[in-house]
């Protein structure tokens, strides 16, 4: 292309972005700021003589979408909010859910009981540590309760649903019941990237790898047709970069970890244009500030790329690096515990400039205990605050243009993109993994950040500079679930154990060893079955650690 | 100053109950490792009584558990099995998410310290050193 065309290049696009966003804008609003001074919803800059523009950058909802996945970004629709809530008995979440949709929440999330993620029942739990990270979801009932009230054919639902998706398959079941078509039903489930649980989250790895892979595949292809507003997949930086990945390894494994899952797709004959479209991400969002934001505008562009080179998409719906953000836990302090509120807004800024789709802001309390109601009430207000006093959602990818958020955008690219080139030369994540090539680099990664802030090289305010005398008044009091409520909610699932029919019970739980057992049969729908036949998740777990393996971390000296 | 042996304090990190987050766990066995002393790692999720075996079985002076969400609510259980079986002598720290009111019972279940995050690499190395020398020094003689 010549000069005259390049400069074309830029007003034909920047009429297409125009176009279409004024089609998704609706009725745009005029937004001045104190001074009197008109907000645009974009700005680019007025020549491109040299083409970089559009090949870097482009406008937001085109290629390569580093500004951003759709045309309107948080101008046209904020991202949802979306905390993590998990207490107690199904009925402690449900009341706690109806207060934080109140007071602003758009979406919700379930986090289940640490037994849940183990793969086992209440009953087979000593009681002191039962419900106090999350909610006890063993039966259909304990999710029905869990959802009483809640419109979960309208409201996007996030569920920290480790593989098997037994959480999923319980909620489908109370939908039935509840009459809702699964057509109606749209969320994601979070926590069912076992790659990632494998290498820096054992908390959730139930299952052996291999088995975990099939369970995967079966239920993505059976949600696909009957699910088709679900997303099956969040594939997770998180866990990574929790464990000590650094921002740009955690982004270039999580995309090695979705090549892996697009090409697990492919084997199943799926086609990349449309199983593409429901793979969404969720990252960590730590306090490095500037890096956070390249971090995310480098994994879009190199997303968009990478589908289209190595799985030919050209459905545009197919290359949006959809995301999901968790301000990182790690950043927050024990002392001068209300100074994370400060840190936690820094992060949460860092995710909003890097345009994420969903968030999760941490309580400040969080290094303390578990999230107490006060702590998460300000973690939404925070939100709630950058989006209407401070207007980060005003203008589209407002640092884009930036001499150093661009340079730091290309060089995190380079360095992600490296991160990915060692993972194909180990043959794809899921051989890395198994190698324990992944865990070895972060365990590594982990230890140098560790010494960074042992040796006063990063500062961090109040713990190795700036110490004070510690005020404990300004802890929050910790509640935790009376041990009667836990002994209570044993106690119902005994009575519910033997309210089952027997019969019906053990044709469900034989039916899903059978799937199991078979390559041809869906074990995906066989728990469905065996859902609807009263079996507890914990059950379940257990027929098919007995028939696929039953997952062990793997430890790397 | 407390004798010092020339064998190297032998020192179990590990994890109880139902979590798996071992970053810490793994970072503290690393710093234990580089100080010199014996680490004797393990997974998560172990069971108290398969802790008490590991312990017995290793030798150890000091058990370290890890935890970032409540399993150190079951560590007073473990303490009550390291007496019945004879090994009181062993020292037991525990690292990580421990609210006041909880670290309050743990001391007075017999836990050694606490450790908070924000917890220094010197501070661990040298506290769970003091610690093994007193237990090698309170451990029975056969």
């Amino acid at each position: 292309m010549n000069k005259i065309d390049k400069a074309t290049a830029l007003e034909t696009n920047a009429a297409d972005w125009q176009q279409n966003y004024d089609k998704m804008i609706g009725q745009d609003k005029v937004i001045k700021n104190r001074s009197g001074i008109e907000v645009q919803p974009l700005y680019w800059p007025q020549v491109d003589a040299d083409g970089s523009y559009d090949e870097k950058l482009g406008f937001p909802g085109a290629d390569p979408m580093t500004r951003g996945i759709y045309p309107t970004m948080h101008r046209g629709r904020t991202w949802s909010q979306r905390q993590l809530i998990g207490l107690g008995r199904p009925a402690d979440f449900n009341e706690r859910i109806k207060s934080i949709l109140k007071s602003g929440a758009s979406a919700l999330s379930i986090i289940p009981c640490n037994s849940v993620y183990r793969g086992i029942d209440c009953d087979e739990v000593e009681p002191e540590i039962l419900g106090t990270c999350g909610t006890i979801l063993n039966t259909v009932e304990d999710m029905d309760i869990s959802l009483k009230d809640i419109p979960i054919g309208e409201l996007s639902i996030g569920l920290n649903d480790p593989n098997p998706f037994l959480m999923l398959a319980q909620m489908l079941i109370v939908a039935e019941n509840r009459g809702i078509p699964w057509t109606k039903i749209t969320g994601t489930s979070n926590q069912s990237d076992y790659i990632s649980h494998f290498v820096a989250n054992h908390m959730f790895y139930r299952l052996s790898l291999p088995g975990a892979r099939r369970v995967q595949m079966d239920t993505i292809t059976y949600l696909a047709e009957h699910v088709p507003n679900w997303n099956a997949l969040s594939i997770v930086g998180q866990h990574m970069q929790q464990a000590g990945a650094t921002p740009a390894q955690a982004m270039g494994l999580t995309l090695s970890t979705a090549i892996q899952y697009a090409h697990d797709c492919q084997a199943r004959g799926m086609d990349p244009d449309k199983f593409l479209e429901r793979f969404t991400f969720f990252f960590d969002i730590s306090i490095s500030f500037f890096e956070e934001v390249a971090k995310f505008r480098a994994g879009r562009r190199i997303w968009n790329n990478l589908v289209t080179e190595r799985f030919g998409v050209t459905n545009p719906r197919a290359k949006r690096f959809k995301f999901h953000g968790q301000t990182s836990g790690l950043d927050l302090t024990r002392q001068q515990p209300l100074n994370n509120i400060a840190r936690v807004t820094a992060q949460a800024m860092a995710g909003i400039l890097g345009g994420l789709q969903s968030m999760h802001t941490d309580g400040y309390d969080e290094v303390l205990s578990t999230p107490s109601e006060d702590s998460a009430k300000i973690a939404i207000s925070t939100q709630n605050i950058l989006k209407h006093e401070a207007h980060l959602c005003d203008v589209v990818d407002p640092l884009g243009g930036s001499y150093y958020v661009e340079s730091l955008t290309d060089a995190m690219e380079e360095e992600i993109l490296k991160v990915i080139a060692q993972i194909d030369d180990q043959g794809g994540m899921y051989k890395a993994v198994e190698s324990g090539f992944v865990q070895e680099m972060i365990g590594a990664s982990a230890l140098e950040y560790q010494d960074q802030i042992d040796n006063g090289e990063q500062i961090i305010v109040g713990v190795n500079a700036y110490q004070e005398e510690e005020d404990a008044s300004a802890r929050p009091v910790l509640k935790r679930p009376p041990q009667s409520h836990m002994e209570a909610q044993i106690e119902r699932l005994k009575e519910v154990k033997a309210a089952r029919d027997p019969a019906v019970l053990a044709k469900g739980l034989q039916d899903l060893r059978n799937a199991a057992q078979s390559e041809d049969v869906n074990v995906f729908e066989a728990e469905l079955n065996a859902v609807r036949a009263g079996a507890t998740q914990g059950e379940i777990i257990a027929v098919l650690r007995e028939e696929l393996g039953f997952g062990q971390p793997l430890v790397v000296a | 100053m407390t004798e010092v042996s020339n064998t190297p304090a032998r020192v179990l990190v590990t994890k109880i109950g139902l979590d798996g987050h071992d970053r810490g766990s793994r970072i503290i066995a690393a710093y234990l490792r580089d100080a010199g002393m014996e680490v004797i790692y393990t997974n998560p999720w172990q069971k108290i009584d398969a802790v008490v075996t590991l312990a017995m079985e290793e030798d150890v002076d000091v058990i370290g558990i890890s935890s970032l969400a409540t399993d150190h609510l079951l560590v007073p259980k473990l303490m009550k099995a390291l007496t019945a079986e004879g090994l009181s002598h062993i020292r037991v720290v525990v690292g990580g998410i421990v609210p006041d009111e909880d670290e309050a019972d743990l001391l007075t279940a017999g836990v050694s310290e606490v450790f908070h995050p924000g917890a220094m690499r010197e501070e661990i190395v040298s506290s769970v050193e003091k610690f093994a020398a007193e237990a090698a020094s309170a451990r029975p003689q056969d």
